[in-house]
């Protein structure tokens, strides 16, 4: 929207492509959190979290719990518009895609947009896979279970949050951009199938109650 | 080469890129058409940095005006000032001393290093990758402090004098050009894990931008551009100058002529470099720097024509002469401007993401073309 409404060549390109993207991605991103939401049998925070006191999804659930995971990230890459997903705002091809019109405290807005969406997207993954507030357990270590009770539930979410805000950061300084076909190819062709069929994996595993 | 101008329809959309934009890397004006993400034609305008520089060179004497061919491409300045020395010798039939040709040869070669590397730091930030760039410029800033001992100056070296060179290397030079060989040995090792096996980069640039060898050929690209394509066209290996033809280097060819074969062929260039740089360093005879010439030089009259395989391809200077002290007449073929004219032709149907990415293989320096 506010890439059509600055009349400019360049930030409608990049809207077009963000539109395009966020569409696109949403589907992955959507059906990943609902292996979450199966397993666990609710659409809570607080139950998600709840069903991990025994241990993290991303431990007890097994190899498709992992894939949704790698999806999850993917797909939230994409959708907050972080490099090697970041067309639209594609530095080098767009100058700044949606928002090249902007500048001062509007520019500054959408920044904060952009990193306030990668800081709840990182929060929802860590809420959802990495067991939110509950720390980090081996097995009959005792000592060890003992130690990490000891940190508190706010440092133990806020850790993981900022683990994964450093995953997508990470991503950034390594990849170079995709093409936006390949872009479109990787979504349709590639993320979403394997995430339906990983949907019914999960299911299986539900019913079956294979988890631990 | 006349192919059917491809007409703006209804729905086309056009687009500046430039004079400024981040994917130009100066201020070249790209027009182009897209149909959605489609480059439907490119059109290059130029003369926003114009500065005349033929002109300027008919006014000023034969030392001087070798100091203004640095500006034009400014990432192989000292190739440029050697091209330019070198005619005048050649005119004037001046036999140059063995250290002087040793030391220029280093110098082209580390010039052509330094150049490469930013070469390969902007082409990777144009597809969107952002740490090549602090990379290329951390091992180049080596160079450029190896520069500025010897040269005095880190980017215009104006090193070169007709007879020979300005004055003798810094006694730490051959010191500090092994240590840089040795340690951007294990660099260039560290840029291909980073960037050249990363499946993104290969799926950008491979079958990308395909300039086919008769095109490269009649579009008078060189350099790296066309020796991607196949075209055996480095002047050091055909028509060798200085002390080339005692060296040994491979002209690196490839056939594919993709985005992928342009990236390939500079960085086995970069190879290459440090070869015939070892090669010389330890070996650099004693001796004068400079042949001895009249303190005006006057060329004979007649048509001079030298040419010199700068980083980015051959270097052309052609200068009517009418016996005096000044060019009657100075005329530069640039490689940037050739092989940008190929542009258009390579990147139609390809997408506007492409477009950027094959810009960067063709490795413009924008007032090269625009002199």
């Amino acid at each position: 929207m506010a890439g059509w409404a600055s009349n400019n060549k360049y930030s409608l390109l990049g809207a077009m492509r963000s539109g395009a993207q966020i569409v696109s991605y949403e589907l992955s991103a959507g059906l990943s959190i609902i292996t979450i939401v199966i397993l666990t049998g609710s659409l809570q925070v607080s139950e998600i979290i709840a069903a991990q006191q025994t241990g993290w999804w991303i431990f007890k659930g097994h190899i498709p719990v992992l894939i949704s995971f790698v999806i999850f990230i993917i797909a939230v890459t994409a959708e907050t518009n972080r490099a090697p997903f970041d067309l639209a705002e594609a530095e080098s091809e767009l100058t700044a895609g949606f928002h090249t019109e902007y500048s001062g405290m509007k520019f500054a807005l959408f920044f904060l947009a952009e990193y306030v969406n990668i800081f709840v997207v990182c929060a929802i993954g860590a809420t959802l896979f990495l067991g939110g507030w509950m720390p980090f357990h081996i097995g009959s270590w005792e000592s060890f279970n003992h130690i990490m009770d000891y940190i508190p539930s706010s440092v133990w979410f806020f850790g993981k949050t900022f683990f994964l805000i450093f995953v997508i950061m990470w991503f950034r300084w390594t990849f170079p951009r995709l093409r936006i076909d390949q872009l479109l190819n990787l979504e349709w062709k590639y993320l979403l199938p394997i995430c339906m069929f990983n949907l019914i994996l999960v299911t299986l595993m539900a019913i079956m109650c294979w988890h631990f | 080469m006349f192919e059917e101008v491809a007409s703006t329809e209804q729905g086309d959309l056009v687009i500046n890129i430039g004079p400024q934009h981040p994917a130009t890397h100066g201020v070249l004006h790209l027009v182009i058409t897209l149909n959605g993400e489609t480059v439907k034609k490119v059109e290059p305008h130029l003369g926003y940095i114009h500065r005349s520089i033929e002109k300027m060179c008919e006014s000023l004497s034969y030392r001087q005006f070798i100091y203004v061919t640095s500006r034009m491409d400014y990432l192989s300045s000292h190739i440029n000032n050697h091209g330019c020395a070198m005619l005048v010798e050649k005119a004037l039939q001046i036999e140059i001393p063995s250290r002087a040709q040793y030391i220029r040869v280093i110098m082209d070669e580390l010039t052509r290093l330094a150049s490469h590397q930013l070469w390969w730091g902007a082409m990777a930030m144009d597809i969107g990758a952002l740490t090549p760039f602090f990379l290329a410029f951390r091992e180049r800033e080596m160079i450029t402090d190896i520069m500025e001992e010897t040269c005095g100056a880190r980017l215009t070296m104006n090193y070169m004098v007709p007879g020979g060179i300005m004055y003798d290397i810094h006694p730490d030079f051959c010191k500090k050009v092994k240590e840089f060989i040795k340690h951007f040995r294990s660099k260039i090792d560290e840029y291909d894990e980073l960037l050249t096996g990363n499946i993104i980069f290969q799926n950008r640039m491979k079958g990308i931008g395909i300039l086919s060898k008769e095109d490269a050929i009649s579009y008078g690209c060189s350099g790296p551009t066309a020796r991607a394509s196949g075209v055996s066209c480095d002047v050091r290996k055909i028509y060798p100058y200085e002390i080339y033809d005692q060296l040994k280097f491979d002209e690196v060819l490839a056939t594919e002529g993709d985005s992928f074969a342009r990236y390939q062929v500079r960085l086995v260039e970069m190879h290459q470099s440090m070869n015939i740089i070892e090669q010389l360093i330890d070996n650099i005879p004693e001796g004068e720097i400079q042949a001895k010439t009249k303190a005006v030089l006057k060329l004979p009259k007649g048509e001079f024509y030298t040419r010199i395989e700068t980083a980015r391809g051959e270097f052309g200077i052609y200068i009517v002469s009418e016996g005096g002290t000044t060019p009657y007449r100075i005329k530069f073929r640039s490689p940037g401007f050739s092989n940008l004219s190929a542009l258009d032709h390579i990147v139609r149907g390809h997408k506007i993401g492409d477009m950027v990415a094959i810009m960067g293989t063709l490795d413009l320096v924008i007032p090269d073309i625009d002199r």
